[in-house]
């Protein structure tokens, strides 16, 4: 084949996957002038689902970090049979389809459920409330976390523990004075993802706690329904979360760039097992 | 009662480190990579536990599997230098040394001259400063023990002798039990009063530099500490002399008693090296050979004539013209040919 063809074929080929890609954001900005944009999120039904996202994807995400942190370090630390198979059960939920981890959340938390009967006695109700939203999105998002943050751990290097422990630093010390700050791009890499993924939760969420106006609508939830409604400002909502994602990518390239010594290169690789 | 002893088994990965050592003063231990050197200092350090034996500092117990006692790292009181020196990246100097203990990190930065850099990143400092902070951080935590892993293995030659200098007179000064371990027979014999060697996780001689070069126990041994070895079959003399027949053909003398199968040890230093036959001299040994290399070091030239390795002045390597391709002669006395046992 001529040279000059073959050239032509791989700058074409890279020029339809690129619009391709982003095409569907460039449609969502050309749709709606700007102006517009910023009147239509004065919607009360934006407002209602903007806050519902942002209360449930932070509480999430704070229960994701507080949880999967420790989780994590004695994953990428410790060695001891049966480690894998808890490597998989962390990853499992990646995999799932969302309307199965739904369902399953409703098999375990339901008032028919694993523990619905216990859960009726303490007077509590979870599916269909915010705590359902939040439990949705924490076992959909974490695995993103948890796995990230293994890798940046284990990326810290063994001499650097060790010497603190010789130093006089005990399990706890060394963890906050060395582990962490050292696995630090990493951490702080796998909660953007896991904040992205938390953001754009639909799956789940709409099985195991419906889309509730004000209570358990989040943005996605609320775009679906606007959609056949009021597509316009479905767009516009789209439009935020493209905001919203583009920042957090933006930070989370940051994130990843930033790393305070040549031993410990945090990356988004899988972890070992 | 020796400062710290370790008496322990751990088992590596393709053979067991079995270790029966007191150190009291500067002790290191030296053998080739693999064998097991840094483990020692883990199991002593507390970041690995042996599966049997006792490790202790003064009496008081750090492991005693048999008793199931084992005291963790950081309530032991060691100062570990790690190889590449684990400096912790994300921290200043000062705040490198001030982990190991606030209460002395400027008078540390005063002595090891690193006060000007106290600011600084590990990343900015050259390996010697690297390796001064990696000490007084070590010290700072006013260890009972102090613990080497390849002191000068991470430095360039240029360095290298100058920090080895250095650290001669610190250890001097420290009066700590120290525990070094290294590949470089030439540093453990200059930092150390007490060198062991180190093979497959079992120690084969341990004694001064002196006496491992003087009675090797062993042809690894031997060759470990610079010497050249032949292998030969000895048989006594009626002139109290021992006759040793190379494989290669050639007869030596030895001093030493022997019989049978047997390494003959001579070091560089202990060779002259001539361009005619002497026959009047008072070296009884005397091989022939072709130079395959003359490599300067330092002062010296190191000349390899045929099996032997010959260390002489540079002045004198001039003298004689030695080049490679020629033929010249290299003899030893009787009394400096060590004979030990294959």
């Amino acid at each position: 084949m001529q040279r000059w063809l073959q050239g032509a074929l791989f700058f074409g080929a890279s020029v339809v996957a690129l619009l391709f890609l982003a095409l569907p954001v460039i449609a969502i900005f050309t749709r709606v002038p700007p102006g517009r944009l910023v009147h239509l999120l004065s919607n009360p039904v934006v407002r209602d689902a903007l806050v519902v996202s942002l209360k449930s994807t932070a509480i999430a995400e704070a229960l994701i970090l507080l949880f999967g942190t420790p989780l994590a370090y004695l994953l990428a630390t410790r060695r001891f049979h049966g480690r894998a198979l808890l490597i998989t059960i962390v990853e499992l939920p990646l995999v799932l389809p969302p309307a199965v981890a739904g369902i399953g959340l409703f098999a375990a938390f339901g008032r028919s459920g694993l523990f619905g009967s216990t859960l009726d006695a303490l007077g509590l109700d979870i599916p269909f409330t915010l705590t359902a939203v939040v439990l949705a999105i924490t076992l959909v998002a974490s695995p993103l976390y948890v796995r990230t943050a293994i890798a940046a751990f284990e990326a810290v290097d063994r001499d650097l523990v060790a010497a603190s422990r010789t130093l006089g630093a005990g399990p706890a010390r060394t963890f906050f004075r060395v582990a962490f700050p050292l696995a630090g791009g990493g951490l702080a890499a796998g909660a953007a993802l896991a904040f992205a993924r938390a953001l754009g939760e639909f799956g789940a969420t709409i099985m195991f706690a419906g889309s509730l106006r004000g209570v358990t609508q989040t943005l996605p939830l609320a775009i679906y329904e606007q959609f056949s409604l009021d597509f316009d400002t479905a767009i516009a909502m789209g439009a935020l979360l493209v905001v919203v994602s583009l920042a957090l990518l933006l930070s989370l390239k940051l994130a990843l760039s930033w790393q305070p010594s040549r031993q410990t290169s945090a990356s988004l690789s899988a972890p070992s097992s | 009662m020796a400062a710290l002893s370790a008496d322990f088994r751990l088992a590596l990965r393709s053979f067991e480190l079995s270790l029966a050592l007191d150190v009291e003063r500067v002790v290191a231990l030296v053998g080739p990579s693999g064998a097991g050197k840094t483990s020692v200092l883990r199991v002593i350090a507390g970041l690995t536990r042996p599966q049997a034996g006792q490790v202790g500092l003064n009496g008081e117990p750090w492991v005693d599997v048999e008793r199931g006692v084992f005291v963790p790292p950081d309530a032991r009181s060691v100062g570990l230098v790690f190889q590449e020196y684990a400096l912790f990246p994300h921290m200043s100097v000062r705040q490198n040394v001030a982990f190991g203990g606030k209460r002395r990190v400027d008078e540390l930065l005063e002595r090891f001259r690193i006060g000007k850099l106290a600011g600084a990143r590990p990343r900015e400092l050259s390996g010697g400063e690297r390796q001064r902070v990696a000490l007084a951080r070590a010290l700072a935590r006013d260890p009972g023990v102090l613990l080497l892993d390849e002191p000068l293995s991470a430095l360039d030659t240029h360095t290298k002798a100058a920090v080895r200098v250095e650290l001669e007179e610190l250890l001097d000064g420290l009066e700590l039990p120290t525990l070094i371990v290294t590949h470089d027979y030439e540093d453990a014999a200059a930092l150390a009063e007490t060198v062991g060697v180190l093979v497959d996780g079992t120690v084969r001689q341990i004694g001064t530099p002196d006496e491992l070069v003087a009675r090797p126990a062993d042809p690894f041994v031997a060759s470990f500490t610079g010497a050249n070895l032949m292998r030969g079959h000895a048989e006594p003399m009626e002139n109290g002399l021992t006759i040793v027949w190379l494989e290669a053909g050639e007869v030596v003398y030895s001093t030493d008693e022997a019989r049978g199968a047997v390494g003959v040890v001579v070091y560089p230093w202990d060779v002259a090296v001539g361009r005619l036959q002497i026959t009047d001299g008072s070296a009884l040994n005397l091989l022939a050979g072709q130079v395959s290399s003359v490599v300067p070091i330092g002062n010296r030239v190191r000349v390899r004539i045929g099996p032997l390795t010959a260390e002489v002045t540079a002045a004198s390597a001039e003298k004689l013209e030695l080049a490679r391709g020629g033929t010249a002669y290299a003899s030893f006395k009787a009394t400096g040919t060590r004979l030990v046992p294959l």
